[in-house]
């Protein structure tokens, strides 16, 4: 399957400051992506090259087989920039009515998508009433206009209530399931991981780290966290001197290998152990492993 | 097409909304009833019926009230987008930056149509309310309604290419009207300054007639006061410029919208979102 979009060793500098070296990537037709980085680590400058909306200095972009900001680009691809803004003084309908205008679409569609992000009540209403959240909805209406071969969302989820995040993200695999590729940034590492196929770390504008969770969680290879809670802490503490006890419980970490014979050294204890409890690296854990190990 | 009458009539809501359209027919109502009442004194003397007296008043009116509102309703276009962030969104919708232009176009000159034509209109009914001979003067109140909205046309892409060129509003707004002060009052103060001095020299003969020319507002004021001779002398226009011939003055009303526009487009397309 031809991919949707392609970047290869993509570099960006602005005025002297580096914002992408050699990223290179690849979104199938059906994938999500998720971009995840630290403030400033390049998400939004990914974007907006591939919109074509600002140039690059090396390496290669293709959307949808065209060069980024070609007529044939614009037609298949779908944003939701990062603080989504309209003009204040047009209703939520009237907007979302020139958007299908501009798309060659019919314009009294406008309805029917304002209610498929839950937010006909307030269609009629100018866009300078909204709350932040209504606006990020009027943002993610637009950006469903058509039928977009590519979706690149940024932060689509900032500002929106739990309920309506979930709401997003089913919305997000009813349009995966038709076909369309997506790609979206996010600070929020829990619902990214439930709701995407890949997920791409950015750092400092380096592509660090790429893969589904569990190959992430294989290459980071962090420790495994063991709480102990002891019956007779004298024989434990024996038994596993490098534990520290903290909050009643002995506390200390393996490695993923070492971890089932560790567990039974630890049952081998008998009675003198009450509870065992094993935390898997956390996902903040696993990020900032991976946008940590370059330099910082 | 589509996209562009798309961007027009959202251009024209917003423009309603922000009471663009009522300001706009408000002053051109308000300055022509001014006029027309200051104008009331007998003009029999001059030989001209009174529509085409007021026709002279109202081209002085145009030069300097028609640029004005061009440019306060363009000035805010481009940066404006740019300042709410609008811009980037607008750019990755398969619609090219002059489309954009020439829909905003579209919904600014039609509101200043419907000022200019609300205003002349007062004018000419309060004309023809008090001399039967007045309806003589329409076709020259005709010819001043479609220059004004030529030079409406221009100042509107002058206007356009100041806010792509500024990228803030209030940069923009400054430059506006440091514009129209230096294309619309200094310019032909430094003309009249020049004629002057040069008392008759090379200047008043060779260069003056094509500076004139090449200053819309000027050329504006050339052709409807030469077009209407009759009334020439009621505006006490100089002699240079009677002899400037129509189709002079003509060609430049009609080519500057074209210049203007080209100007903005290629300003808008430096903007990088
Ligand atoms: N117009 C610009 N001029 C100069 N530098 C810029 C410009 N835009 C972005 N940068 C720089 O490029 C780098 C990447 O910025 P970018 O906005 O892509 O980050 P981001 O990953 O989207 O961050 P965030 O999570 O905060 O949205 C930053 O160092 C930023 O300062
Ligand atoms: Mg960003």
């Amino acid at each position: 399957m031809t991919p949707t979009l392609t970047l290869k060793q993509l570099t960006k500098t602005y005025a002297g400051v580096r914002a992408l070296s050699e990223v290179s990537l690849r979104v199938a037709p059906g994938e999500r992506v998720a971009l995840l980085g630290h403030n400033g680590a390049g998400k939004s400058t990914l974007m907006k090259i591939i919109l074509g909306l600002i140039p690059h200095d090396g390496g290669e972009v293709v959307v949808t087989g065209a060069a980024p900001g070609s007529a044939t680009a614009r037609g298949n691809t779908a944003y939701l920039p990062e603080n989504v803004a309209f003009h204040p003084a047009l209703t939520g309908v009237e907007q979302i009515r020139y958007y299908l205008s501009l798309r060659g679409e019919n314009p009294s569609q406008a309805m029917a998508l304002l209610e498929r992000v839950g937010l006909h009540g307030a269609a009629k209403r100018r866009i300078g009433t909204y709350s932040k959240g209504m606006r990020q909805r009027v943002g993610l209406a637009q950006a469903l206009i058509g039928k977009p071969k590519l979706l690149v969302l940024d932060e689509p989820t900032s500002g929106l209530d739990p309920v309506s995040r979930r709401d997003f993200y089913s919305l997000l695999d009813g349009l995966a399931a038709d076909g369309a590729s997506i790609l979206l940034s996010s600070h929020a590492l829990t619902e990214v991981e439930a709701r995407t196929d890949r997920i791409v770390i950015l750092s400092k504008g380096q592509l660090v780290a790429e893969g589904s969770l569990a190959e992430l969680r294989r290459q980071a290879a962090l420790p495994v966290t063991l709480h102990v809670i002891a019956r007779d802490l004298a024989a434990v503490q024996a038994a596993l001197p490098d534990a520290v006890l903290t909050d009643g419980a002995l506390v200390l970490t393996c490695s993923q290998e070492a971890k089932l014979a560790v567990l039974t050294r630890i049952t081998g204890l008998g009675d003198a152990v009450a509870d065992i409890e094993v935390l898997p690296p956390s996902l903040e854990d696993m990020y900032s492993h991976f946008s940590r190990r370059d330099g910082q | 097409m589509n996209r562009i009458l798309a961007t027009a009539s959202a251009e024209f809501a917003i423009a309603f909304r922000n009471r663009w359209v009522l300001i706009a027919v408000v002053m051109m109502v308000l300055f022509s009833m001014v006029l027309s009442a200051a104008g009331s004194a007998p003009s029999g003397a001059l030989g001209a019926d009174r529509l085409s007296v007021t026709v002279a008043s109202l081209t002085s009116l145009a030069v300097y009230l028609v640029p004005l509102v061009a440019l306060l309703m363009s000035f805010d276009a481009i940066a404006g987008e740019v300042e709410r962030g609008t811009l980037p969104l607008l750019l990755t919708y398969p619609i090219s930056r002059a489309e954009v232009l020439l829909g905003k176009l579209m919904a600014h000159l039609a509101i200043l149509s419907l000022a200019v034509a609300a205003g002349y209109g007062v004018a000419a009914v309060a004309a023809i309310a008090v001399d039967e001979n007045a309806a003589s003067g329409l076709p020259s109140l005709w010819r001043l309604m479609w220059s004004s909205v030529l030079l409406g046309a221009t100042f509107l892409g002058v206007g356009y290419a100041i806010s792509a060129l500024s990228r803030r509003p209030s940069g923009a707004a400054g430059l506006a009207i440091g514009l129209w002060l230096v294309m619309i009052v200094l310019f032909d103060l430094g003309l009249l300054a020049a004629v002057v001095a040069d008392d008759g020299g090379v200047f008043t003969t060779q260069v003056f007639p094509y500076a004139l020319l090449a200053n819309p507002a000027d050329a504006f004021r050339l052709f409807n006061l030469a077009a209407s001779e009759a009334t020439a002398a009621a505006a006490g226009v100089s002699g240079a410029a009677t002899s400037i011939p129509v189709w002079q003055s003509l060609t430049s009303i009609v080519v500057w919208p074209v210049l203007a526009l080209i100007l903005a487009v290629a300003a808008f397309r430096k903007v990088t979102p």
